[in-house]
C-alpha cells in the first residue's frame, strides 16, 4: 500500500544518482525497521511497477529488515523485541524501553560498469 | 560500481513535515493526526468534539479520503470548518498534501487543527505530517487483537481512543488484553475509553485535548 510511495521515492533518487554516475543501475539495497510495515512482496511489486519505462526497469531490490531492540528496566539487558514474546530474554521482565526503530534507508545502489 | 548513500527514503515527506510543524508553532496551532481503520469513528469523534468544544476553541479539520468530500461535509454540518483532500487511491496523507490543505483552511486562525487521515491502520503511520500529537482510534467491533497485530501503529501514538464502548456488552472484546498489549509497545501512552455517539467518556478526551493545547 504505502510501499508505492516508498518505491517512487527510491526511484527518484536512483535516477538522479544514475544520471550523476552516467551508468545504468542494476540493483539496490534498502533497509527498514519493524514499525515501517514494509512487506517484501508488495514492495517488490510496487518498485517493479514504478520502474517500468525508466532506466531502472529490471533492477533488483533487496530489502533488509532490522530487528527492533529493547532494554530491560530490571536487568539492563538489551534484547531483540519479539511481539510474540514481549519479555526480556534474560530475566523475562515485561518492563523495558524500546531503542529507536530503524528508519527506512536507501543504503546502496549498484551500477553497471562503464568501460 | 557501488554507491553508498544511507539516505532516508521518505526524506521529502520529512522535510515538508518540518515545514508544517514550524507553521503550527509560529501560529500557535495545536495539530492532531487521527489514524484508524475505516469506520472506527474518526469523523463522528471529530464532529462531536467540534460540537462540544466549538464555543471554547476554534477547530479546523483536514479530511483525507481516497474519494469524495462527504466527511468534510459532515464536519461542516457539525458547525466546523473543513478542507477535503482526495488522495485518489493513496492509502495515506502526505505532509505536502497537508501543507496545501492548511493554507486553504487558513489554519493560522485556528486554535486546533485535526487531520483525519485516510482510513487505514498501517500505512499512515509511516508519514509524519508535522502534527504535535498522534491519535489512534480503535473501535470495539474491530476486535481486541489489533494492538498486537499492528504494533508499529500503536508504538507511535500519543493517545489511543477506544471508541464504541457502548457496544462492549454485545461484542466479545477483552479490554484488559487490549490495554496490556498497547502498554507493551507504548508504556506511557494516554488511553481513553469513549463512545462518540452516546458521549460517554468524551470529557476525559476533551480534558486531554485542552491540556495539551494549552501546553502547546
Ligand atoms: N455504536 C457506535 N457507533 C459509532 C460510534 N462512533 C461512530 N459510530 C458509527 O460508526 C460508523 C462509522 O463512523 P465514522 O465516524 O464515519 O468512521 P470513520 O473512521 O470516519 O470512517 P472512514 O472515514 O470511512 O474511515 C458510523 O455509522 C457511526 O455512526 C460509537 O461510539 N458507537
Ligand atoms: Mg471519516
Ligand atoms: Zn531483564
Amino acid at each position: 500500500m504505502h510501499e508505492t510511495a516508498v518505491a517512487e521515492s527510491i526511484l527518484r533518487t536512483i535516477i538522479v544518482e544514475g544520471d550523476k554516475a552516467g551508468a545504468k543501475p542494476v540493483s539496490a539495497i534498502i533497509s527498514c525497521g519493524q514499525f515501517n510495515a514494509i512487506n517484501d512482496e508488495v514492495m517488490g511489486f510496487a518498485f517493479e511497477t514504478a520502474a517500468m519505462g525508466t532506466t531502472c526497469e529490471g533492477m533488483t531490490l533487496d530489502i533488509k529488515h532490522i530487528p527492533l531492540r529493547a532494554r530491560c528496566k530490571k536487568c539492563d539487558t538489551t534484547f531483540e523485541f519479539d511481539v510474540y514474546k514481549p519479555a526480556c530474554s534474560q530475566c523475562e521482565s515485561t518492563e523495558f524501553d524500546f531503542e529507536s526503530d530503524a528508519p527506512l534507508l536507501l543504503e546502496t545502489i549498484e551500477f553497471e560498469e562503464n568501460e | 560500481m557501488k554507491v553508498s548513500l544511507n539516505q532516508k527514503i521518505l526524506s521529502r515527506n520529512e522535510e515538508c513535515a518540518k515545514k508544517n510543524k514550524a507553521f503550527f508553532k509560529e501560529n500557535n496551532v495545536f495539530c492532531l493526526n487521527v489514524i484508524s481503520s475505516p469506520g472506527s469513528g474518526k469523523t463522528t469523534t471529530i464532529s462531536r468534539t467540534i460540537k462540544d468544544l466549538g464555543d471554547q476553541i476554534r477547530i479546523g479539520v483536514v479530511e483525507g479520503d481516497i474519494k469524495t468530500d462527504t466527511d468534510a461535509q459532515k464536519i461542516r454540518d457539525a458547525g466546523g470548518e473543513a478542507v477535503q483532500i482526495e488522495t485518489h487511491g493513496a492509502c495515506h496523507l502526505s505532509a505536502e498534501q497537508v501543507y496545501n490543505a492548511i493554507k486553504a483552511l487558513n489554519a493560522e486562525k485556528m486554535d486546533v487543527v485535526i487531520i483525519e487521515n485516510v482510513g487505514n491502520l498501517v500505512c499512515p503511520s509511516a508519514f509524519d505530517l508535522g502534527e504535535a500529537a498522534r491519535v489512534i482510534l480503535l473501535s470495539v467491533p474491530e476486535g481486541d487483537d489489533k494492538p498486537i497485530k499492528y504494533p508499529g501503529t500503536f508504538a507511535e501514538a500519543d493517545t489511543v481512543l477506544i471508541n464504541k464502548i457502548d457496544l462492549m456488552d454485545y461484542i466479545d472484546f477483552n479490554l484488559e488484553r487490549v490495554l496490556a498489549d498497547i502498554r507493551v509497545v507504548n508504556p506511557d501512552v494516554d488511553i481513553f475509553q469513549v463512545s462518540a455517539t452516546t458521549g460517554e467518556g468524551m470529557d476525559t478526551w476533551y480534558d486531554w485535548l485542552m491540556d495539551k493545547k494549552n501546553k502547546g
